[in-house]
């Protein structure tokens, strides 16, 4: 019995200090969510900021992108969130951002290559909270080889939304392919061709005003295209509220000619579809007022509510360090979200000329972008007028409301919400 | 205590599997000695009682209160203290209705909806689950061959979680789905299930049918076993027709059960939320959103989280769900008493 207890008293004494040194250390968490690889790529960098400094782990939590929109505001409020996470609901969450300010170690840096957005983050003041994983640009896609083979000329440069109907409805009979256009089921994404027809987003004191004519138009084609069969009432029709839904699956399995969505769908359809057909990013189409698309990404935010905000200073210097984020964006295929790198140019790791155009395309279009789109996704309180947009075009489509009764609901829908917000 | 040595093997495991039961009612002994002699031998069933009742305190009677003081507050802040006292605001502006029967009138059509959507749902969910239930129990109750094999197959959904099974039926239906794979063989079009509100109600009550007959069929079929065979037998020696046995005999016998059952199945019914919120997600348009799916986009998918506003419309279905609990508290207690 003694020699057994000698011989486990090594073995337990290696298990304390093993034990206290694994307690010794500090624990950050960050929530985070995948649209391709980035979850892959971020452990990577994350692996060399532990190996550099090991008194600090990191536990990447990845979760369903429904799980940052709807549980991390519930868990942030109750001050249960993580120490880092990847929203997109830039401003609307800023209430719980960290300001790194005193804990990074050159803010000047982060103001240079992050100013423009580190205002989406904190719209009413100066706070460093975060940066940006990726920027996006909404746009469409659409299928080049089904043009070929319909022989259908591509509307160029400048075409409207309606040429783009024509065109896509004339291949899709040809080739008898089941949806013509498809749009994600997002106010995001109508956001910016609304305002390409006029659409305004404000009145003239800065005050959100969701309905006028330009929404109108733009919210007309979008009724008539789902009841002439230019677009599937399957995505929009077929679910209730504001539910996203994507049409990315049916783009890279062909049922679709055009597909309006955005910038961060490339990693994905050059990862699924490859060289299988010719996807095609296009410029936005134009309406009488603009040819913009909706500006927006997602970033990675400290959050006030952590016990170790040295240590999150510390994990968000080392992130943003120039190399580490080229490594990001080019592994990814994300646009920059760094200045420097914009400017500089990121190698992007892909040698797809597909992928490399829509790039192209996308970065291309960010000096198109409308002012009033820029102000629409600085808005803190915008999902509360995409939400209302969505959710009642959508009941309107499937016949449950008419359009105008739908206008009169999504003003009544935000007028509403901004009301219970504002009982602080 | 037997001597060992007198045992058989038999006894000797039964003692062996026995004893570490014997050390915990040996250690359980003396508190519990203890607390009788403080509490006396009549207060011994609350002391019984009182993990259920602290578990069922914390966990329902508590949250339920929160609930309701939810209600008469305002804003956006999570807890209770920081929130703005409304009164009864959010629940004047829930019956805001210009006619209670057309949900378009109403301020929050939405809760309108999900309660007409509802009704609905309970109609006619309500009737063919009890009616197909009926008719499985009677027929497994017959001398069928491998009546075990289908007793464990209609029970079987029963066992599956709600998502997997809406999952499954999603599959199916979709416009790539095996089903629709079946009617194009068939010489048919594809239908877009989903698009049309009249389908997705069709499959919202088909699925929850299919999930949940099992359980109401095994009720019924208790039922049925505990008529006693005397009565048929009786029955056929007069001659009587087997219409006349099923009107006069089976189902006099077997209604308290159906009443168990319609009224679990309707308290189950006014409860939906998973299956069809996986299968349709409340669409198309509003068409399957139910009350429970309303409560639940108004509380927790709005960019403003609109919590009191959830919480009094939560109130007045906990209300509903009172009160067809007491039905079914009125019903089972009539039964019991013969």
């Amino acid at each position: 019995m003694q020699k057994l207890v000698r011989g486990l008293l090594p073995v337990s004494l290696v298990a304390v200090s093993l034990a206290t040194s694994a307690t010794a250390q500090t624990e950050l968490r960050m929530m985070w969510y995948n649209d391709g690889i980035e979850g892959e790529v971020m452990q990577g960098i994350l692996d060399r900021f532990e190996e550099a400094n090991p008194d600090i782990s990191v536990t990447l939590d990845v979760v369903p992108y429904k799980s940052v929109l709807e549980s991390l505001p519930v868990q942030l409020a109750s001050g249960q969130g993580p120490d880092i996470a990847r929203v997109t609901d830039l401003g609307g969450l800023s209430q719980y951002y960290l300001d790194l300010t005193p804990y990074i170690s050159d803010p000047s840096y982060w103001q240079e290559n992050f100013g423009p957005f580190l205002k989406w983050l904190d719209p009413q003041g100066e706070a460093i909270s975060g940066f940006m994983t990726q920027l996006t640009v909404t746009g469409p896609y659409v299928n080049k080889t089904l043009f070929e083979q319909a022989e259908v000329e591509m509307p160029g440069e400048g075409a409207t939304w309606d040429d783009w109907a024509t065109a896509v409805v004339e291949v899709a009979d040809k080739l008898e392919i089941p949806i013509p256009m498809a749009w994600d089921r997002s106010g995001h994404r109508v956001a910016g061709p609304a305002i390409s027809m006029g659409a305004q987003m404000f009145d003239a004191e800065g005050n959100p005003a969701l309905v006028d004519d330009g929404l109108k138009a733009m919210a007309q084609r979008l009724y008539d295209w789902h009841q002439d069969g230019t677009m599937s009432k399957e995505l929009w029709g077929s679910v209730s509220g504001n539910t996203y839904l994507g049409a990315n699956e049916d783009f890279a399995n062909a049922q679709v000619v055009m597909y309006m969505s955005g910038s961060w769908q490339i990693p994905q359809f050059a990862d699924k579809i490859g060289d299988a057909f010719d996807w095609w990013a296009v410029p936005a189409p134009c309406g009488p007022a603009a040819c913009t698309g909706m500006p927006g990404g997602a970033a990675l935010v400290a959050i006030k509510d952590t016990e170790h905000p040295e240590e999150v200073g510390k994990l968000m210097d080392f992130l943003t360090q120039e190399e580490n984020l080229a490594e990001f964006y080019g592994k990814t295929l994300f646009i920059p979200g760094h200045l420097g790198l914009a400017k500089g140019g990121v190698e992007f790791a892909t040698d797809d000329p597909r992928a490399k155009h829509a790039l192209e395309t996308f970065a291309g279009a960010v000096p198109t972008i409308s002012p009033i789109a820029f102000d629409l996704q600085g808005y803190v309180n915008n999902r509360i007028m995409f939400n209302a947009l969505i959710s009642r075009l959508g009941e309107a489509i499937v016949g449950e409301l008419t359009l105008d009764e739908a206008y009169e609901r999504m003003t009544d829908d935000v007028a509403k919400q901004l009301a219970e917000k504002g009982r602080q | 205590m037997a001597d060992p040595a007198t045992l058989t093997m038999s006894e000797r495991l039964t003692a062996l599997v026995a004893l570490p039961a014997r050390m915990v009612f040996q250690v359980l002994e003396y508190p519990l000695m203890l607390i009788q002699r403080l509490v006396g031998i009549r207060g011994m069933p609350w002391v019984f009682l009182l993990p259920n009742l602290a578990f069922f305190g914390i966990f329902v009677v508590i949250p339920l209160f929160i609930n309701f003081a939810f209600s008469l507050t305002g804003g956006t802040q999570l807890f209770l203290a920081d929130r703005v006292y409304t009164g009864t605001e959010q629940y004047a502006y829930l019956f805001d209705c210009g006619n209670y029967l057309d949900p378009t009138t109403c301020r929050e059509d939405r809760f309108w909806k999900g309660i007409f959507n509802t009704s609905v749902f309970i109609f006619f969910q309500v009737s063919f689950l009890v009616l197909f239930s009926l008719i499985t129990a009677l027929i497994l109750n017959q001398k069928i061959r491998a009546r075990g094999f289908f007793r464990a197959v209609y029970f079987f959904p029963v066992l599956l979680s709600p998502v997997v099974v809406a999952l499954i039926w999603k599959w199916i239906l979709l416009r790539d789905g095996v089903l629709n794979a079946f009617l194009v063989w068939l010489g048919f079009d594809k239908i877009l299930f989903f698009v049309s509100p009249e389908w997705a109600m069709f499959w919202a009550i088909f699925v929850s049918i299919w999930a949940h007959m099992g359980f109401y069929t095994l009720i019924l079929l208790a039922g049925l076993q505990a008529i006693a065979p005397d009565l048929y037998e009786a029955a056929e020696m007069d001659g009587t027709s087997r219409e006349r046995v099923f009107w006069r005999i089976t189902l006099p016998l077997l209604w308290p059960n159906m009443l168990v059952v319609i009224v679990l199945a309707l308290i189950k019914g006014v409860q939906i939320f998973d299956e069809v919120f996986v299968l349709t997600g409340g669409g198309p348009g509003t068409a399957t959103q139910f009350i429970v799916q309303y409560i639940y986009n108004t509380g927790f998918t709005q960019q403003v989280q609109n919590f009191g506003l959830a919480a009094a419309a939560s109130v007045v279905l906990g209300v509903v769900l009172f009160v067809l609990t007491m039905i079914q508290l009125a019903v089972t207690r009539r039964r019991d008493n013969g």
